[in-house]
């Protein structure tokens, strides 16, 4: 019984996006393809227990899907449009062109690209992009992301209907727009890992584990599907690396751990590996002359911190090095605020205070800006003034392991 | 597949020359490559007239249906195969005609 769970479980990991993207492809519509994926899983749930896990879990969870969508489309039939419809579903596999992109190109793929489509809304991509590609429920993406079930049920609805009626093209975007495509997909990878990392919320974990392991999970699908993409590689690395520090990150009493006080025995060794091997092959690949991007400096950043065994190894100068390279990539405020707080170990407070000041004006609204002055103010002895910018910190922050740490910060000062 | 691309300006000034010869460039470019169904210039709002004609006797009323800080200043029809294609065409549109655009599909059989 439990193996047959099991079965289940795993299935539904690595077979929901395909089957999703095999009967989108089929279909050309993806609210009857995701439809017929859910009832095909239902199925195997209620049947595997009693018939067997059968010997391709895969193939038939497609074909059982598939059997559904021809109910469904027959059903309508009956409706509406026959002719139609009736042609969508004996067209079994249109010819296609086949050159040497089409062939080894992974349905799954188009599904991605569909679903982080930049004529949706970023949320509606996020939301869409669980559903279809990470196989999550509408209640489960609707308790992620703190909102009403029949809210985000509307968004996903309302995304299907745009996708059908403004014709979404289900297929890889064009070689002038792939670079551009896979940062939005990456980009809505990244901020599910952002709230699973930083959940916002006063009753939510302060770390979210399902979401930082779904964002995971779909990234190293991406990464499978375009090996050679340096970005894909690069925010992997990036995820693993972060991932890895999460047991340190959080104390027993629940309250943030900054990286210098972490444990850095109770970092995750394995995910630390994968994460500095993914970053040795790109700067190889730099090295070969490929520019990296930002999610790739980002990773080789957080490289540095992990391969110092105490915090007083960690290399500041690579990591200033590498925001320099970062900024100029990226020229917003919140780089330059992370790259201020490297050079306060290289270069001293009162030089990264001078740097931090500069963002006030853009950066006045973000808890991080207030945190990072507060302890260069403390560091640099001016107590009064670190105790106002903890106060603002505190008051603009919605995550309760830094809410806990940073009250604690206020409080020790004189 | 029809997509409906509106100019929504920000004042009621029609298109400079510059503008005019950049749209007039666009709309030869999307004739040559089949995707032309039509295009034009609207008067400016205050010439408009709405109708009501559901009533016994037609009611006239001058002015836009709507006031305000937008206007429809006019429209493209294109024919493109998906949104990939009329996305890119109403980008270089908007660029031509220095304003920004909304576009829409038309209701379409399906849905």
């Amino acid at each position: 019984m439990t193996d047959v769970r099991k079965a289940i479980t795993q299935a539904h990991q690595e077979e929901w996006a395909r089957v999703v993207a095999a009967l989108t492809k089929r279909l050309g519509d993806l609210d009857i393809a995701e439809e017929a994926a859910a009832e095909a899983f239902a199925t195997a749930v209620a049947r595997w227990p009693a018939d067997g896990v059968p010997p391709n879990p895969g193939a038939w969870l497609t074909t059982t899907a598939k059997r559904k969508a021809i109910d469904r489309i027959r059903r309508e039939n009956k409706r509406d449009d026959k002719q139609k419809e009736a042609q969508m579903l004996y067209d079994d596999d249109p010819p296609e062109p086949l050159d040497a992109v089409r062939a080894i190109e992974d349905e799954r793929l188009r599904l991605i690209f569909t679903c982080c489509h930049p004529a949706l809304a970023m949320e509606t991509r996020v939301a869409l992009t669980l559903r279809m590609v990470g196989g999550l429920t509408v209640p489960e993406i609707a308790r992620a992301f703190l909102v009403q079930e029949t809210t985000m049920g509307q968004r996903i609805t309302r995304a299907k209907a745009k996708i059908k009626a403004a014709r979404i093209p289900y297929r890889m975007p064009s070689a002038e727009d792939l670079p551009a495509r896979v940062s939005g997909v990456l980009a809505v990878l990244f901020l599910v890992f952002n709230e699973g990392y930083l959940a916002t919320g006063p009753d939510t974990d302060p770390v979210r584990h399902d979401l930082t392991a779904e964002a995971i999970r779909l990234t190293r699908l991406v990464r499978a599907l375009m090996p050679e993409d340096g970005e894909v590689a690069g925010l992997l690395a990036l995820m693993l690396l972060t991932d890895a520090r999460r047991a340190a990150r959080v104390s027993a009493s629940g309250e943030l751990v900054t990286l210098d006080e972490q444990d850095r025995g109770a970092w995750n060794a394995a995910l630390v590996a994968e994460g500095h091997r993914l970053v040795r092959e790109r700067l190889d690949a730099a090295a070969a002359g490929l520019a990296p991007g930002r999610y790739q400096i980002l990773a080789a950043i957080n490289a540095v911190h992990t391969s110092a065994r105490q915090v007083r190894d960690t290399d500041w100068s690579q990591v200033v090095a590498l925001y320099d390279q970062l900024v100029r990539l990226d020229p917003s405020p919140i780089i330059a605020l992370n790259r201020a707080v490297a050079v306060a170990e290289l270069d001293g407070p009162d030089v990264a205070l001078t740097a931090v000041d500069r963002l006030e004006d853009r950066l006045a609204g973000y808890h991080a800006y207030h945190a990072t002055r507060a302890d260069l103010l403390r560091r640099l002895g001016r107590s009064q003034e670190s105790r106002a910018a903890y106060g603002k910190a505190i008051e603009l922050t919605a995550n309760t392991a830094e809410i806990a740490y940073l009250t604690r910060r206020r409080d020790q000062l004189g | 597949m029809q997509y409906f691309v509106s100019v929504i300006a920000d004042g009621t000034e029609l298109a400079n020359p510059h503008e005019m010869a950049a749209i007039d460039a666009f709309n030869d470019r999307l004739r040559a490559q089949g995707y032309w169904v039509y295009a034009n210039g609207l008067a400016e709002p205050s010439t408009a007239t709405v109708i009501d004609g559901r009533g016994e006797e037609p009611v006239f009323t001058d002015g836009p249906f709507l006031e305000s800080k937008e206007f429809l200043a006019g429209f493209w029809i294109i024919e493109a195969p998906n949104l990939d294609v009329a996305l890119k065409l109403a980008a270089e549109g908007s660029k031509a005609c220095n304003r920004k655009l909304e576009l829409r599909p038309f209701h379409g059989p399906e849905a």
